[in-house]
């Protein structure tokens, strides 16, 4: 009964979204009191409809129901829970149908929580997206039923994929869906702009909290995903510029992009069209991520076993996505031309270049992600695109945007001075200059990748001290305190987002530099050297774990005749699949870690040993963390509340469905 | 300078980034182009020596073997028709095993021994890679064109 209820609630928020769509967009159309406050509880319930299908699976997987098929093909008698709960996503169905509850989520906080849009502009919004949620309710209906039942009915199941079996996995996908799908709130207002023509102050700053949200879940989901990809697969990487963590960037990188032009629609109304494209690219990037993972075009070590009709079906919504958007678009975009006028150098220019920048960043990310498909699909020639290829074209994109990165908050809006400009932050300069020589001279690896990281990163971090500094300085209220609290949360936003991406170029540079890697056949007792420490391998036991059998090595660390730690990597061989896993295992630190795995048996009793020295590697993380706080503290900016009470102030004074621009202003 | 003026620069700047990151996008595409050929097509001299590139199709039964380092092994992939000996030193992946799929990337010995840098890991054990799968089913497509 409960995977027919589960299915039920599937077709019933189908149908709730369709009616969502309708009433949405014709309510707003026809300026419909009634239509459009209909829109906005189909909203909430498709959400509720939506937690109770997804509930019901969640049941089906927690109660063994091995009647269910993708219960059977994806958890077994002895998964632990954990895995039997994150198992509901560990598969093509169940994830798809956590992607929908994420989106129908959005729907039902944009439903509850803006109370600062007009009544028109909110129908036109949940009405997109009202549209979108019917396009993937019937993908997942259609091609990909989580509940479809198995008979006759199997006495055990076949596992989740061991790879799955981790901590890692319990936040990576449903961050990540959250941070793709919240791009479809970014490409909703977009939309709704378009379709109400107004396009001003005031929407930008509705638009900017939603889309600081989901750009800061998708921060996180990488994070975690590149995290997961470092301690699991057991080679020490931590990012491989696989097509399906390209997926993931691009998305970000134009969701960066969008997050800076939004600065200045709202603070100079400029921008506007660009604006409107980049929300739309941003999301057309997610569908197409949704596209290469759920195809099984691309090899990718996130490819699960596929169907064809899958890709095709989302291949459909995405051209119809882009495809009406553009036409949109170009039909409307005319009218939003205008803004302030300003000069080459100035705070508009920069983040002009920003702009131009991130988005030749992921055009290249495209190009070298789509272009196998691309030449399959006209010649029939298999090819790949190395990762070189990424590094050659993204690196130098990504330095003069860093440079400009730290530079761009000292311009004046309109129009500014280089050399004004330049005369305030000569001494940093400089100081960022000598920093990276003497790191260089320190780590004795003179190299021009090693000098660039480090100066960037010196740049970064002094740049970011001085407008700190400059920043208290100029403020009115007298005492310390009183300074620091009246600095805007946008400020903070992008004070921490900018030196987290400082850190994250250290991180970067140094463990690309100094790291090393030794892959041994070591017997027991025998010991390896690596960057200053012995690993000495005390012997590979066996371990009985839930679903596994563990051989699980004991390797002491050793430093300066001082033992560090005994690590335990592990070999494990599932039951119910003929899959061995390797489990990594990792002395964690700020300045290194020290990375031991075990690769295969020999066979006369040794073990092939692969052993890491990886400085600096923390960095990466820090630094990511660094800049998803920024955006946290940017979507906590006063302003974005103070406008919430206004707007409520306003239109309850004056009943009107009209944008409340410049009302707000 | 006039309005128009700055304007145009700005454009011309942008355009002469664009021009530039699209100049920097093709070299650097040419150069790591990584093309795949199947075991037959290296058995008939159609893959390139001294450039990298990838082989694949099912891991030869009973080609494995480790050399006496123990970290260096040597295989064998086949699509069926033709099979080409492959030797890697590391650790290999997980799911790499006789008898099934597996692509490796690296360069082709004048020994005819293709010399693997990398051999592609796949994480669901129901999954064949992609070009594994291409190899097998062309060589069994010459095949069966062969028959009478």
């Amino acid at each position: 009964m409960i995977p027919e209820m589960g299915q039920f609630a599937l077709a019933l928020a189908w149908a709730l979204a369709l009616v969502q769509a309708v009433l949405g967009l014709a309510g707003a159309a026809r300026g419909s009191a009634g239509a459009m406050a209909a829109a906005r509880r189909a909203a909430l319930v498709q959400f509720a409809a939506l937690v109770l299908a997804y509930a019901c699976l969640t049941a089906s997987f927690l109660r063994i129901d091995f009647s269910v098929l993708l219960v059977a093909e994806h958890s077994s008698t002895r998964t632990p829970w954990v895995y039997r709960l994150t198992g509901v996503w560990g598969n093509h169905e169940g994830s798809m149908l956590l992607w929908s509850l994420a989106l129908a989520g959005w729907q039902a906080a944009v439903a509850a929580f803006s109370r600062t849009l007009t009544a028109a502009f909110r129908a036109r919004v949940l009405g997109v997206l009202g549209a979108v949620s019917v396009g993937f309710l019937a993908f997942l209906i259609l091609t990909s039923n989580p509940f479809e039942r198995l008979v006759p009915v199997p006495v055990e199941g076949r596992d989740l994929n061991p790879l799955l079996q981790d901590p890692g996995m319990i936040i990576h996908p449903p961050l990540l869906y959250m941070g793709y799908v919240g791009m479809a709130v970014a490409f909703s207002f977009a939309i709704a702009a378009l379709l109400s023509g107004r396009m001003d102050a005031a929407w930008a700053r509705w638009s900017r909290p939603w889309t600081l949200v989901a750009w800061v879940f998708l921060t996180l989901g990488i994070l975690v995903g590149s995290a997961w990809a470092y301690y699991e697969l057991g080679w020490g990487g931590w990012w491989f510029w696989d097509p399906v963590e390209n997926a993931s960037l691009m998305p970000w990188l134009v969701g960066t992009a969008l997050l800076h032009s939004l600065i200045v629609t709202e603070k100079r109304g400029a921008f506007r069209s660009w604006t409107v494209l980049l929300a739309i690219g941003a999301f057309s990037l997610s569908l197409l991520g949704t596209f290469l993972v759920r195809s099984g075009v691309i090899t990718s070590v996130h490819a699960f076993a596929t169907d064809p009709t899958r890709g095709v079906f989302i291949l459909g919504l995405l051209a119809l996505t882009v495809g009406v958007s553009l036409l949109l678009f170009a039909w409307r975009a005319p009218r939003l031309s205008g803004g302030g006028a300003f000069a080459p150098v100035s705070r508009e220019g920069s983040l002009l270049v920003n702009n131009v920048l991130m988005a030749a960043a992921a055009g290249a990310v495209l190009l070298g992600t789509v272009y196998p498909l691309i030449i399959d699909a006209l010649q029939g020639a298999k090819l790949s695109v190395g990762p070189p290829y990424f590094e050659k074209v993204f690196v130098p994109l990504m330095i003069p945007a860093v440079v400009l990165m730290a530079l761009a908050p000292f311009l004046r809006w309109k129009r500014d001075v280089l050399s004004r400009v330049l005369r305030r932050v000569w001494p940093e300069t400089i100081g960022a200059l000598i920093i990276a020589a003497l790191g260089v001279w320190a780590m004795d690896h003179v190299t021009v990748g090693a000098f660039l990281g480090i100066a960037l990163t010196a740049w970064v971090v002094l740049a970011s001290l001085r407008l700190l500094v400059d920043r208290l300085r100029q403020g009115a209220a007298s005492g310390m305190t009183a300074r620091l609290r009246g600095i805007p949360g946008s400020w903070w936003g992008m004070w921490l987002s900018h030196l987290g991406v400082g850190v994250f170029i250290l991180g970067v540079t140094l463990v690309g530099a100094l790291e090393q890697r030794l892959d041994v056949k070591m017997m027991p007792g025998q010991e390896a050297e690596l960057a200053g420490y012995r690993f000495v391998l005390r012997g590979v036991s066996e371990v009985p774990g839930p679903n596994y059998t563990a051989q699980r090595g004991a390797v002491e660390v050793w430093r300066e005749g001082r033992m560090l730690t005994v690590l335990a990597p592990e070999k494990r061989a599932y039951f119910r699949s003929a899959m061995p896993m390797t489990e990594s295992a990792i002395d964690w630190g700020v300045f290194r870690d020290v990375y031991v795995s075990l690769g295969d048996p020999t066979g006369d009793g040794g073990w092939v040993v692969l052993l890491f020295y990886k400085p600096f590697i923390s960095w990466i993380w820090f630094g990511a963390v660094l800049i998803a706080l920024g955006g946290v503290a940017a979507a906590l900016d006063r302003r974005y509340r103070r406008l919430a009470r206004r707007t409520a102030a306003v239109s309850a004074s004056e009943q009107s469905h009209e944008p409340v621009a410049e009302a707000v202003r | 300078m006039t309005a128009r003026g700055k304007r145009l620069t700005l454009i011309l700047a942008a355009l002469a980034l664009l021009g530039g990151a699209t100049a920097l996008v093709l070299s650097a595409m040419r150069e790591n182009l990584v093309f795949f050929h199947t075991p037959s097509e290296v058995a008939e001299g159609k893959a390139p020596v001294g450039r990298t590139f990838r082989i694949g199709g099912m891991v030869a039964e009973g080609s494995l073997e480790r050399l006496p380092d123990g970290v260096t092994v040597r295989f064998a992939v086949t699509d069926t028709a033709k099979t080409i000996p492959v030797v890697y030193r590391g650790a290999l992946p997980d799911l790499f095993s006789e008898g099934k799929g597996a692509v490796a990337q690296g360069q082709l010995g004048p020994d005819g021994v293709f010399v693997a840098s990398e051999v592609l890991a796949k994480h669901d054990e129901n999954y064949m890679p992609v070009e594994a799968q291409h190899a097998v089913d062309q060589a069994q497509r010459a095949a069966s064109t062969l028959e009478p």
